[in-house]
C-alpha cells in the first residue's frame, strides 16, 4: 500500500459525510425534531463541507480526474491559500465541525462519518500530502530556438573540395558567393 | 371497544395515509426490488445460482470474463439499491424514533400516552420500544439507538456500508486497489449485523390473546383492565426474518472461499520458468488433477508476495499439453514483485509456493467446429488465442476427429508488439512446423500494427525486399494501420468458395459490431456458397 494517497479517500469520505450530514439535517428540520436547531446547523455544515470537498486535489503521481464542473470550486478553494492546502487544518476543521452533529440522532451518522474523514485526513497530513488545485494546462509554445535563424552559411551546392579547403593564407579569396540566399530575408 | 390494531400503529397508519405518495413510491421501489430479485435470480438460472450470490457478495465464479463484467455491473446495481434502501430505511426510522419519543413524553393524545405507558412487566407487554423518560428528551433517541440491538447494529452496518462505498469509488478502486479490497471485507460486518438487526424484536404487534377490540377500546384508555371488553392489550415482537434471505448466499460464499482454500493447499510444481522479452514471465505449472479447456483463466496467489491477493491470468497452453502455462506481464506491484523473484532464482530451482484457483470461464468448443476459421485477436485479447492455436495444431497433428478445421485465418491487431514477442515466437514455431509437414497453407496470419510512425515506415521500406518480416521475424508480413475488413472477407470468400466460415473475436465491442456486420454482408444466401458466422465469444 506504499503508493496510496490517503487524501483521495479522505476526500471521498468527507464528501459523503457532507451529504449525510445534510440529509440528516434536512430530516431533522423538516420533521421538526427535538433539537432541530442542531439539524439546521447540520444543513449549513453539510453544505459547507460539500463545497470544500467537491474539488479534487491534483495527485502527486498519476493522472488526476476532475469532478464534473469543479473548476469554479477549485478557484474558490484555492483562494484560501494555506488554509485549504494544508491537510492538518482540514483534519481539525472536520473534527470541529462534526461535534455538534453528535447532539441529535438524525445527525449522528454524519458526525461519525465526518470524524472518520477527519482521521484519514490526519493520516494524509502526517504523510506529507497537501491539496493542489487542478488547473487547465496552459499551452506553452516552445520558443523558436536560435539555431533556426542561422542556417548553415554554406549549404550545397558547394564548390569542389579543393576550393573548400581552408586557404588560411588567402581568406578573402576563399570566400565565394552563394548562388541562392541562405537567410530568411 | 375491540379492534385489531392499536392506536400507535394507527398513528403510523395515519402517517402512511397522509404521506400516501411517499409510501406509494416506497412500495413501488420495493416491488421493483423484489421484481429485480426474482428476475435476476431466474435470469441466472437455478443451476447457476452461484452467479447471483457471487454478484451480491462480490465474487465471480465459474463465469466468463464478459460474464464477470456483467456480474460486476449487477453487483454495483445491487450495491446502489442497498445504499438507497438503507437511506430510506434510516430516514423512516429516524422519524419513527422521534415520534415514539414524543409519544413516550406524553405530548400526543391520551391514547398514545396510554399505549406508551404500557410496561414490559409480568402482566403487561410494552408497545413503545422507548422505555425511559428520565433523560434529556433530546438525547433519548440517541440513547435508545445506541442501547438497542437494532439501533446499534443499524449504526455499525450503515457505517460499514458507507466506508465500503467511499472506498469503491472508481478513483480509489483504480489507483489504490488495496484500500478498496481490504475495506470491502467490511461486508462481513455488514451481513453479520444485518442478520442480528431484528433480534431485539422492537417492531411490535398486538396479540390475539387477550381479546381487545381496538376499534371499541381506543376511546377508553382509562378503562383498560377495568372493563371486560378491554383487557390490557398484549404485544409481541416480530420474528426476525432477514437471515432467511441472506443465509443461502452466505453459505454459498463460504463454500466458495473454502474451495479456494482447498485448491490453494494443493501442490503446484513449476515445470519451467522462462523470462520472455519485454518483461514477460512465462510459468509452466503442473497440478494434480487439473483439467483445462481452451481460453480459460486461473487465479494465482503467491503468499511470498501477498497473502490475500489473487490475480486472474488467461492460460496460454493447450489442453493437450501435460502442463498449463500463463504469460505474466509487468503491470503493477504484484506482477513486478513476482518477476523480480523469478529473475533472482538460481538455475533449475523451484519457484515460490503458488496457489492456483480455477480454471474458470466457459470453454469455447465452437472454435473447432468450423471448416474455415477467422480468428481475430486485438491487443491483450490475443492471449487466449495462444491456447486456441496450439490446441488446433495439436488436434490437427493427431487427426483428432473433433477438429473440423481445415484452414485458419488469424488476424492479430495491436498497437505494438511490445510484450507480445512471445506470441510472435509461438507463431514462428507453428509456421516452421507447418512448413515441415508441407502444410504451409493451414494457417494464414496477418499482423496489424495500429500504432506506427515514420521511423517504422522507413525501416520497413529499407528492408522490404527481405523474405522475413522485420518486426516479427515471421514469413508473413506486417501491415500498418487497421485491417480493411472488406478486403479480408473478400479474400477469404474467394479462397473458400463453398465453406462455412466461423469468425471469433477477442477484443473491443466496437470491433465486434464491425465484424458482425461484415459477416452478414459477405454471407451468401446460396447454401453452396460461403457463409460467415460471427461468434460472440467471451474469452
Amino acid at each position: 500500500m506504499g503508493k496510496i494517497e490517503w487524501a483521495m479517500w479522505a476526500n471521498e469520505q468527507a464528501l459523503a459525510s457532507g451529504l449525510i450530514l445534510l440529509t440528516g439535517g434536512i430530516v431533522g428540520v423538516a420533521g421538526q425534531f427535538r433539537g432541530w436547531q442542531f439539524a439546521a446547523y447540520a444543513v449549513a455544515a453539510g453544505v459547507f463541507v460539500c463545497l470544500l470537498e467537491y474539488p479534487r486535489s491534483k495527485r502527486s503521481k498519476g493522472t488526476s480526474v476532475e469532478r464534473t464542473g469543479q473548476y469554479c470550486f477549485t478557484v474558490c478553494v484555492k483562494a484560501f491559500g494555506p488554509l485549504t492546502r494544508n491537510y492538518y487544518v482540514r483534519a481539525f476543521l472536520h473534527a470541529a465541525i462534526c461535534v455538534p452533529g453528535g447532539f441529535m440522532l438524525s445527525t449522528v451518522l454524519g458526525c461519525v462519518c465526518l470524524g472518520i474523514a477527519s482521521l484519514i485526513y490526519l493520516v494524509a497530513a502526517i504523510r506529507g500530502e497537501h491539496w493542489e488545485p487542478i488547473l487547465p494546462r496552459k499551452e506553452v509554445r516552445k520558443p523558436v530556438t536560435e539555431s533556426i535563424k542561422n542556417p548553415p552559411q554554406n549549404p550545397p551546392p558547394r564548390p569542389p573540395a579543393e576550393m573548400r579547403r581552408k586557404r588560411v593564407d588567402d581568406l578573402e579569396g576563399a570566400a565565394y558567393d552563394n548562388p541562392i540566399s541562405v537567410t530568411d530575408d | 371497544m375491540r379492534g385489531s390494531c392499536c392506536e400507535l400503529v394507527l398513528n403510523m397508519g395515519n402517517w402512511i395515509i397522509n404521506n400516501g405518495l411517499t409510501a406509494f413510491i416506497l412500495v413501488v421501489w420495493m416491488a421493483i426490488n423484489i421484481f429485480l430479485f426474482v428476475w435476476f435470480y431466474f435470469f441466472y438460472d437455478l443451476g447457476e445460482r452461484y452467479f447471483y450470490t457471487r454478484h451480491l457478495l462480490g465474487c465471480c465464479g465459474r463465469s466468463v470474463r464478459k460474464q464477470l463484467d456483467k456480474n460486476l455491473s449487477f453487483h454495483k446495481l445491487v450495491a446502489y439499491m442497498i445504499a438507497l434502501m438503507t437511506a430510506v430505511h434510516m430516514i423512516a426510522h429516524l422519524l419513527n424514533v422521534e415520534w415514539y419519543n414524543n409519544s413516550r413524553q406524553g405530548i400526543y393524545d391520551e391514547l398514545s400516552t396510554a399505549l406508551s405507558n404500557l410496561e414490559d412487566g409480568e402482566n403487561t407487554t410494552y408497545l413503545n420500544p422507548i422505555r425511559i423518560t428520565n433523560l434529556d428528551p433530546q438525547q433519548i433517541p440517541t440513547y435508545f439507538v445506541f442501547t438497542t440491538i437494532a439501533g446499534l447494529t443499524g449504526v455499525i452496518i450503515t457505517l460499514a456500508l458507507i466506508l465500503i462505498i467511499t472506498s469503491s469509488m472508481e478513483v480509489i478502486r483504480r489507483s489504490y486497489f488495496e484500500v478498496f479490497w481490504y475495506t470491502h471485507h467490511l461486508f462481513i460486518i455488514f451481513f453479520a449485523g444485518l442478520v442480528f438487526h431484528g433480534a431485539g424484536r422492537i417492531v411490535r404487534r398486538q396479540q390475539d390473546e387477550p381479546p381487545h377490540n381496538s376499534t371499541f377500546c381506543k376511546d377508553r384508555p382509562a378503562d383498560w383492565g377495568r372493563i371486560p371488553e378491554c383487557p390490557i392489550p398484549q404485544f409481541t415482537g416480530g420474528f426476525p426474518q432477514t437471515w432467511m434471505y441472506v443465509i443461502g448466499p452466505m453459505v454459498l460464499y463460504i463454500c466458495e472461499r473454502l474451495l479456494r482454500f482447498i485448491r490453494y493447499m494443493q501442490a503446484v510444481t513449476y515445470r519451467r520458468i522462462v523470462m520472455r522479452p519485454s518483461k514477460v514471465l512465462e510459468l509452466q505449472l503442473v497440478k494434480n488433477g487439473f483439467k483445462m479447456e481452451v481460453g480459460q483463466y486461473v487465479f494465482l496467489n503467491c503468499p511470498a508476495i501477498s497473502q490475500l491477493e489473487w490475480h486472474p491470468f488467461t492460460m496460454t497452453s493447450a489442453p493437450e499439453e501435460d502442463f498449463f502455462s500463463v504469460h505474466i506481464r509487468s503491470a503493477g506491484d504484484w506482477t513486478d514483485k513476482l518477476i523480480d523473484i523469478m529473475q533472482n532464482l538460481p538455475e533449475g530451482a523451484q519457484g515460490p509456493k503458488m496457489g492456483v484457483d480455477g480454471p474458470f470461464g466457459t470453454a469455447s468448443e465452437d472454435v473447432f467446429d468450423y471448416e474455415v476459421s477467422m480468428l481475430v485477436g486485438a491487443g491483450i485479447g490475443v492471449t487466449p488465442f495462444a491456447s486456441i492455436l496450439k490446441s488446433i495444431w495439436y488436434k490437427f497433428k493427431d487427426s483428432n476427429p473433433k477438429l473440423r478445421t481445415r484452414k485458419i485465418y488469424f488476424y492479430w491487431l495491436c498497437r505494438e508488439t511490445h510484450a507480445f514477442e512471445w506470441f510472435a515466437d509461438l507463431l514462428q514455431v507453428l509456421e516452421k512446423e507447418m512448413e515441415e509437414r508441407g502444410m504451409g497453407d493451414f494457417l494464414t496470419y496477418k499482423l496489424y500494427l495500429t500504432r506506427w510512425d515514420q521511423s517504422h515506415a522507413d525501416h520497413v521500406m529499407v528492408h522490404s525486399d527481405q523474405d522475413k518480416d522485420v518486426i516479427t521475424g515471421l514469413k508473413q508480413k506486417t501491415y500498418y494501420g487497421r485491417p480493411a475488413w472488406d478486403k479480408e472477407f473478400e479474400q477469404v470468400r474467394k479462397e473458400n468458395p463453398t465453406s462455412v466460415v466461423g469468425t471469433f473475436l477477442c477484443g473491443p465491442e466496437a470491433l465486434a459490431k464491425v465484424l458482425a456486420k461484415k459477416c452478414a454482408k459477405y454471407s451468401d444466401v446460396d447454401p453452396r456458397k460461403t457463409k460467415f458466422y460471427f461468434n460472440k465469444e467471451n474469452f
